[in-house]
């Protein structure tokens, strides 16, 4: 039967659906949460496996009627997802213990969101797009305000929510456009069309608008500091690295199938938007005094950098986004895990500089492996960060944008002041009070200290990565 | 084109002239002793009490967005209905998975206790 | 029969209400049905080029936003609710304890 046949080469979204609806279940009859846990992240496991799987056998096509890809671009968009998902399951669970919020129905709508995350990932028509993007925003909405009963994450989730709709209607108006000029929803038809009127433009313009909200470029980023902020913070390293990995390489696969025919105008827009993305999103992240804060504007800004690969528009552009992407996962969940720590270890809630004084002298291999992360994220050699930037730049110049090399490798030396000046309040400046942190869950720190070593190790030897592609 | 529509422009003419007709001749010919029972407002039969603009408890929203959910799976069947006939069997199980979903929906809802808004044990449940 | 453009105009008109709607209206609920105007309007402009073009696509679209603006609309709501006995307002210029 050809639904069970294409069904075997989607597994990733199949298991986490059904991991999904099972956490639903036992939330609905009180299971035991050290089960719910055990199975979600099983789940994401075994997703991640048969992603990495599905990778490495170097197969590809289309499937469900040419709905979605399997194999290539979205098969590493799949298994970076899934990867994101396996280490938020696993930090989480300490996390909203802690926070009091630790509840089966997190896993079924992080699962969901996964679902979601994997179909946006390898959607190769609109209508797939659409629905996997919304599958994923809606469940993100929610899990933006799961602490309710704090007034900055219920305010995180109704800028989420009104914002994230409002960027889905310029998405849907720009599918309908493009469909109305072009009699279709796939991508491959629409990259044949050759008579580009008004209508064409008309929708690629707001495809585009709505698909730069859902990554947070500059202008339109508004939303992004405010609700990473008010959300839980493992929660937020999960929007902040799966949702921006599936949403990127959504963005790839749109341009670089359905849209390469008219690379030549689209790529200045997204020049610019490049520009102030690396621009605006660093310099307001250097004068922020809360970490949290900081972690969201510096992601608006990695979105510039991600941004200035897909401007190249080429093939090796297009590879070095995506390795970006990898890069930024592990060590943005890895500095979020930390922050985590930090916030809830002794019920203090730090967030800000002055209370992180010291702190790195309280748990040496959480305080190192936050500055292995904050160093990757700076761009600095050997770190995983570092390959990542090389690649894009590598392809901007490669085209001849230079501006745009030159302007990212000047934000990158300004945002290392704001990422070493975490480091300086962890080891160079003494609490006012002495603080004493507990040592932290064996798991988590563990989990912690693997995300460092693979930054260092996709740092030192990109190539394992890279000749995947 | 607009001839097409000319029909429809009689039709929606006749309707307001025929309502405003009966409501001038029912206004002239019709007998009127108001008295303090008759210009109560209707309640299903009882004594109104309170205002009308009485805050609703927040329950009903629910029920109102299971409703909303529960409503617009009908917008995937009944197309796959109409067509069913020459449908294979993929189609069928397909909708057999779409089905399951919205009962482990269902489940989820009962179990959760939203649908009795009256006992406390249900508010209970969903703090 | 009417021609394409006219539904296309309709549509953009009430798209752009619904987004004036959202940049100025101040009342979160408000702001929502501006959003849920502007998914319909789109909604519009998908039926009618699927009529003018004979072909099912578009409609199959239209099912699939509209299921989308229902489960918003359970989210939404539910989030609008939260923040209602929080701050016992929905107005977002009150909502402001995120900022910079």
């Amino acid at each position: 039967m050809d639904l069970l046949h294409d069904l075997s080469y989607f597994w990733p979204a199949a298991i986490t659906s059904i991991g999904g609806l099972a956490a639903m279940m036992a939330a609905a009859f009180k299971t035991d949460m050290r089960w719910v846990n055990a199975v979600a992240v099983f789940t994401a496991l075994s997703a991640t496996v048969v992603a990495a799987s599905d990778l490495v056998a170097g197969h590809s096509g289309l499937l469900f009627s040419g709905m979605v890809a399997h194999g290539g671009t979205a098969a590493f968009g799949t298994f970076v997802v899934s990867l994101g998902t396996l280490f938020t399951l696993v930090l989480s669970r300490s996390y909203l213990e802690k926070i009091g919020h630790h509840y089966a129905e997190v896993y079924a709508l992080i699962l969901f969101a996964t679902t979601g995350m994997i179909v946006l990932a390898s959607a190769t028509d609109l209508v797939a797009l659409f629905v996997g993007l919304e599958t994923m925003s809606v469940c993100l909405y929610v899990l933006a305000g799961l602490v309710r009963e704090r007034k900055t994450g219920i305010e995180a989730a109704l800028k989420y929510f009104l914002l994230g709709a409002f960027s889905t209607g310029f998405l849907l108006y720009g599918i309908a456009l493009l469909y109305g000029a072009t009699m279709s929803t796939s991508l491959d038809v629409i990259a044949a069309t050759t008579d580009k009127g008004g209508l064409y433009w008309a929708g690629v313009g707001l495809l585009l608008v709505g698909f730069l909200f859902k990554v947070s470029a500059v202008p339109f980023h508004m939303w992004t500091p405010d609700v990473y902020q008010g959300a839980p913070t493992t929660i937020t390293g999960y929007m902040a690295t799966a949702a921006k990995t599936s949403a990127f390489v959504a963005f790839i696969l749109v341009l670089g199938r359905g849209l390469q025919g008219s690379v030549e105008q689209w790529a200045p827009v997204l020049e610019i938007v490049a520009l102030l993305t690396m621009i605006v999103g660093n310099l307001i992240a250097l004068v922020q005094h809360d970490v949290k804060r900081m972690l969201a504007y510096s992601s608006i800004a990695h979105a510039g950098y991600a941004l200035v690969g897909l401007t190249a528009g080429t093939l090796s552009g297009y590879d070095g986004v995506l390795f970006y992407l990898f890069a930024y996962t592990l060590m943005n969940i890895g500095a979020f895990a930390v922050l985590a720590y930090y916030e809830t270890a002794d019920g203090q809630e730090r967030s800000t500089l002055e209370q992180f004084a010291g702190l790195g002298w309280q748990q040496p291999a959480l305080g190192v492996a936050l500055s292995i992360f904050l160093f990757s994220l700076a761009g600095m050699p050997p770190f995983a960060g570092f390959a990542g930037k090389y690649q894009v730049f590598a392809a901007a110049i490669e085209q001849g944008y230079i501006t745009l090399a030159l302007v990212g490798v000047l934000t990158s030396a300004a945002a290392a002041f704001y990422y070493i000046r975490v480091m300086v309040y962890l080891y160079f400046k003494s609490p006012e009070q002495p603080v004493s942190l507990p040592a932290v869950d064996r798991l988590y720190g563990w989990t912690i200290l693997l995300l460092a070593g693979l930054t260092i190790l996709f740092g030192v030897m990109p190539s394992l990565i890279v000749n995947l592609f | 084109m607009f001839e097409l529509y000319f029909p429809i422009a009689v039709l929606a003419v006749v309707a307001v002239v025929l309502a405003l007709v009966l409501m001038v001749l029912s206004g002239i010919l019709g007998p009127k002793r108001p008295d303090k029972v008759k210009l109560m407002p209707y309640e299903s039969g009882m004594d109104p009490y309170g205002q009308a603009r009485d805050r609703y408890s927040v329950s009903f929203y629910l029920v109102a967005v299971e409703f909303i959910v529960f409503d617009l799976e009908v917008v995937f069947l009944y197309p796959w209905a109409v067509r069913f006939l020459d449908l294979d069997a993929g189609a069928f199980w397909a909708m057999m998975v779409f089905i399951t979903v919205l009962l482990l929906g269902l489940v989820y809802t009962l179990k959760k206790g939203t649908l009795d808004w009256d006992s406390s044990t249900a508010a209970h449940n969903r703090a | 029969m009417i021609s394409l453009p006219w539904f296309l105009g309709l549509s953009a008109v009430l798209f752009t209400i619904g987004t004036i709607g959202v940049l100025i209206r101040r009342n979160a609920v408000v702001m929502f049905m501006s959003v849920e105007l502007m998914l319909n309007a789109v909604n519009l402009s998908l039926v009618a080029f699927s009529a003018h073009f004979g072909d099912v696509h578009g409609q199959m679209l239209v099912f699939f936003a509209l299921c989308v603006a229902a489960a918003e609309a359970a989210v939404g709501l539910a989030i609008i609710i939260a923040i209602f006995r929080n701050n016992l307002s929905v107005d977002i210029t009150k909502i402001n304890l995120l900022r910079w």
